[in-house]
């Protein structure tokens, strides 16, 4: 190859390189973002349709042909949910409390639980560890179905029935929120742990000042994922004092209310699927931070 | 033959011994691993091994439960069609929406990778959505409602594709596709997530490096660069997507229906709900939970085995 055709190919190559996107046609991009804006629209379609419907007064509820968009946009709803809610012998405060004292308790005991295992699993090498975390991967795939009847009898024999500890206890050990927090925590340098350890710290004091404070992305994964879970949770199987029920039950309750409730029962879904959504909105960087070490190594 | 037999206890007792003292030293590590190692126990391993316990047992809760052999498997097999239709229907939601909806997340993932910062962080949160909004896919049986009302029939009336609504969430033709198009809707989930963070974090450096190779278009590069270096999360993803398809029944039963006309919409969880909640045989259904369990895990053992294959 002469030196001059060899110059050329460099130049050519170093053009490559310099396009912001090589490999990438116009064209092909064009068709892929009509695709994803195409796929996006459907996907959010039914979100928007709760939203709407929820915002709806009661006559557009049942206009036909029925309009996707609110006309006269109202919070007439959720006002008229919160009189319904009134009006039940357990006060409306008392279902949310519930739903919030489990799922903050089950969350912050999730947590510290699980990033404890996590954190011996990940730094130190000990006889069992190994295989202890091949039995939590092998747990991921437990549906909670399978596990239900015996849950239920251990449950029972523990006398928690109709208590939150019902929900929250088990909640404690998802196998999902120990897998990503090891898996990130693996990240950490060793020689942070030891320098700490030659300044005389404590195994405690390596955990509680040094590890946890570098892992904060994890805790608001643990922290969606078991939010989510908890507050989705209608655990209608383990509790049913009425003054005991989670808000998504009683809200559901009122939601199977007919047809009088259609505007209510639209308020309540929306309620149910705004909170996870905006906790995952606020926390989204971090998530994706921690899911980046997800992966399963075999 | 003997001296190799004795060596290889001598070896075993060794290690053995070693693992004893390492396990001395280690006090801290399980007292931290404990409070978490009890819990999972006591409600997931201990469940495991009672079910698989229950299921050679008649049990209904107020009697002690009574060993009855096999009786329980061989009922559902060979007796139990509707089982079978569970079977079927499981077998048949999660062939489909298992593999689909696994490659739309990662499809998605991958095409959303490639765009601006700002919306792609709309995008994740658009995509990700349905799957963590609760119970809000009870918007469907609004769209697919029996009568001219349903938006689907609305629209296929005046377009003049049908002349009479369709009962779509109670004529067993159309049931299970409509409840594969809703699982699809909510299959971006915890896989997404993870496919879209391994591809943030794959070195820039490996593309030029591939540029620099020869490779011509996004597809060599999605097989020869990408794909290999997505395998962790590939397996990871590929776990969540066969517990989440195997383990349908919220979406049958609150779309069709409980029970669904024909059990078209049967799936195994929700027989197992039937007979462990309505009926109380707790046998029973701890066979079929066991069942399922079996399933799921040889499930992901032959896909693990596939996936070590890509890029290779």
């Amino acid at each position: 190859m002469s030196k001059k055709k060899k110059n050329a190919e460099v130049k050519n190559k170093i053009k490559i390189l310099k396009k912001r996107q090589p490999n990438r046609s116009r064209i092909g991009d064009f068709f892929v973002y009509l695709f994803l804006f195409l796929v996006a629209v459907a996907m959010v379609f039914p979100l928007v349709y709760a939203v709407n419907s929820a915002l709806k007064p009661l006559d557009e509820l049942f206009m036909f042909p029925p309009k996707i968009f609110a006309q006269n946009p109202t919070l007439d709803n959720f006002s008229d949910l919160f009189v319904t809610m009134g009006k039940s012998w357990v006060t409306f405060s008392r279902y949310i409390f519930n739903t919030v004292f489990i799922t903050f308790v089950g969350t912050v005991g999730h947590l510290i639980i699980a990033s404890m295992g996590a954190f011996v699993l990940a730094k130190y090498d000990f006889p069992g560890g190994k295989m202890f975390f091949n039995l939590v991967t092998v747990a991921l795939m437990f549906s909670g179905y399978v596990t239900a009847i015996p849950n239920y009898l251990i449950i029972n024999a523990l006398g928690w029935i109709d208590t939150y500890w019902a929900i929250i206890i088990p909640s404690f050990a998802a196998p999902i929120g120990l897998f990503l927090m090891k898996q990130f925590m693996e990240g950490l340098p060793m020689s942070l742990i030891e320098a700490a350890k030659i300044d005389g710290a404590s195994e405690w004091t390596v955990f509680m000042r040094i590890v946890m404070p570098n892992v904060k992305p994890a805790w608001l994964t643990l922290i969606i994922f078991q939010v989510q879970g908890l507050w989705n949770n209608r655990a209608s199987t383990f509790i049913y004092s009425e003054e005991k029920k989670t808000l998504v039950y009683a809200l559901q309750q009122v939601q199977s209310g007919g047809i009088a409730r259609t505007g209510q029962a639209a308020a309540v879904t929306v309620i149910v699927m705004i909170v996870p959504i905006i906790i995952f909105i606020l926390s989204e960087s971090q998530i994706l931070e921690t899911m980046a070490s997800s992966g399963l190594k075999d | 033959m003997k001296e190799y037999i004795k060596k290889y206890f001598i070896l075993r007792r060794h290690n053995f011994e070693v693992n004893v003292k390492k396990a001395k030293r280690s006090k801290m590590c399980y007292l931290f691993l404990a409070p978490y190692a009890i819990l999972f126990t006591m409600f997931y391993i201990v469940p495991v091994v009672s079910s698989i316990f229950l299921s050679f047992t008649y049990y209904n809760i107020l009697e002690s439960p009574t060993f009855v052999g096999l009786q329980n498997y061989i009922s559902l097999i060979l007796e139990d069609d509707i089982f079978l239709t569970g079977v079927k229907n499981t077998f048949m939601i999660a062939v489909i929406t298992g593999p689909l909806g696994y490659i739309m997340s990662f499809l998605f993932a991958w095409l959303i990778n490639e765009i601006p910062r700002w919306i792609r962080t709309i995008a994740i949160v658009v995509f990700y959505a349905p799957s963590i909004a609760g119970n809000v896919f009870v918007i469907f049986s609004i769209f697919f409602r029996g009568d001219a009302y349903g938006y689907v029939n609305a629209f296929l009336m005046s377009w003049g594709i049908t002349d009479a609504p369709i009962l779509w969430l109670t004529n067993p033709t159309y049931m299970l596709p409509i409840c594969m198009i809703v699982i699809l809707w909510m299959s971006l989930g915890t896989g997404f997530l993870s496919f879209v963070a391994g591809l943030q974090g794959i070195d820039k450096s490996q593309y030029e490096a591939g540029y620099m190779d020869g490779i011509k278009n996004r597809w060599q590069e999605l097989w020869f660069i990408t794909l290999p270096n997505m395998k962790p999360m590939l397996m990871f993803g590929a776990v969540m997507a066969i517990t989440q398809s195997f383990g349908v029944c919220d979406v049958t039963m609150q779309l069709c229906g409980y029970p669904s006309t024909d059990y078209a919409a049967r799936t195994v969880v929700t027989h197992l709900f039937d007979y462990g909640y309505s009926r109380f045989e707790m046998g029973y259904a701890s066979a079929i939970a066991t069942l399922l369990f079996l399933i799921m895990i040889l499930c992901n053992k032959a896909i693990q085995s596939l996936l070590r294959r890509v890029g290779t």
